[in-house]
């Protein structure tokens, strides 16, 4: 195995660990910006697919993603290397806040510093949605599929996991209905 | 035996926690809290301000954070170890089946019905923070800035949320010093 890729994982998952606060969502448009803008170590689409799965499973969906992707590029010691790279920073700040105390969260310079930074994540994973969302909005299909997807979550409040199933039947009975109609049109 | 009663609380958090962080909470709740007494609800509701201000996942957070105060270093590891594994199995797992078959015809097509709905999801996602952040005339202004800042240049997230904090300071901070 390639210890120099490996060790380029671990370092690039430690940096998307080290600066993502919120979790979850928050850290899609850093894995974004690594994974696809700075390395191309993925493409637009393959990164929408790697979200798909990793939504899908139990997990978190950056823990997942990190294993998902250092499979994806370096095999079992990739998906090793990412994973650790994506928890040590958290790993090793909690356990000094955990040391020393608790009480930091309190200092009304950090809380303000917090009440900047918690428009931002939301600002971010809108942009996020702008530069994922590209080649699936492209056709009214794809505009169509969102919107009743983003119906059903937002409105009707459907777990995510319904929403991911709901996509893959759709997609795989689209697919088979254009091939009973005979027209031949690939999936 | 407590380490090992703490790896196998939090894979089971792990397992049963699809779509993300916040179905998590709940679990913790009912796992740590009301079964096996490790933290009172106040502790609790204090990791989650602290999970929410280190980065990382509210997951692994709240696993190393429980996990040293039950059972100090070795605790914390093998809390977020059990937080993770099952992680790793799941998606090592579906990561090798993709190897082979996502040229298949029926997984494209899976996955093209899958890409709408992840998308989807993610804008739900910003819809529902952007409801708890943006609370006021300057976080809505902070919020929209930051959005075309990001549209119009190449500026990566992480330079964007550290001028964000710095914002932060100048707006809620300063004034009142």
């Amino acid at each position: 195995m390639d210890q120099g890729l490996l060790r380029h994982l671990f370092i690039t998952f430690f940096k998307i660990g080290a600066t993502t606060f919120g979790g979850g969502y928050a850290m899609i448009p850093v894995i974004r910006q690594e994974m696809v803008s700075a390395k191309n170590w993925l493409t637009n689409e393959e990164f929408v697919d790697v979200l798909a799965v990793a939504q899908s499973s139990p997990g978190a969906v950056a823990i997942n993603s990190a294993v998902f992707i250092g499979y994806k590029l370096a095999g079992i010691p990739g998906s090793f290397s990412a994973l650790l790279g994506v928890v040590l920073p958290s790993f090793l700040i909690i356990l000094l806040v955990a040391v020393f105390f608790a009480q930091f969260a309190q200092y009304p310079a950090v809380e303000a510093a917090f009440a900047g930074i918690r428009p931002a994540i939301a600002a971010l994973i809108a942009g996020a949605v702008v530069k994922l969302g590209k080649p699936v909005l492209g056709d009214s299909r794809g505009i169509l599929l969102t919107s009743f997807f983003l119906l059903l979550s937002l409105y009707f409040g459907v777990h995510p996991v319904f929403i991911i199933i709901l996509g893959a039947v759709v997609g795989m009975s689209s697919s088979w209905l254009s091939e009973e109609k005979g027209k031949g049109e690939s999936p | 035996m407590i380490l090992f009663e703490l790896y196998l609380a939090f894979l089971k958090i792990g397992l049963f926690s699809i779509g993300g962080g916040y179905v998590m909470l709940p679990l913790i709740q009912k796992e740590i809290i009301e079964r096996h007494g490790w933290l009172t609800l106040a502790e609790f509701v204090d990791i989650l301000a602290i999970a929410e201000m280190t980065p990382g996942p509210i997951a692994i957070n709240s696993a190393t954070f429980i996990g040293f105060r039950t059972g100090g270093i070795l605790g914390a590891a093998l809390a977020t170890a059990g937080v993770v594994t099952p992680s790793v199995v799941l998606m090592i797992l579906a990561a090798a089946f993709l190897r082979r078959f996502y040229e298949n015809r029926w997984v494209q097509a899976a996955f093209h019905g899958l890409r709408p709905a992840v998308i989807a999801l993610i804008i739900s996602a910003a819809v529902f923070v952007a409801r708890a952040s943006l609370t006021d005339l300057a976080s809505a202004a902070l919020g929209g800035a930051v959005f075309l800042l990001l549209i119009f240049t190449k500026l990566p997230p992480v330079p964007v949320l550290l001028l964000a904090a710095l914002a932060g300071v100048g707006l809620y901070y300063l004034p009142y010093f």
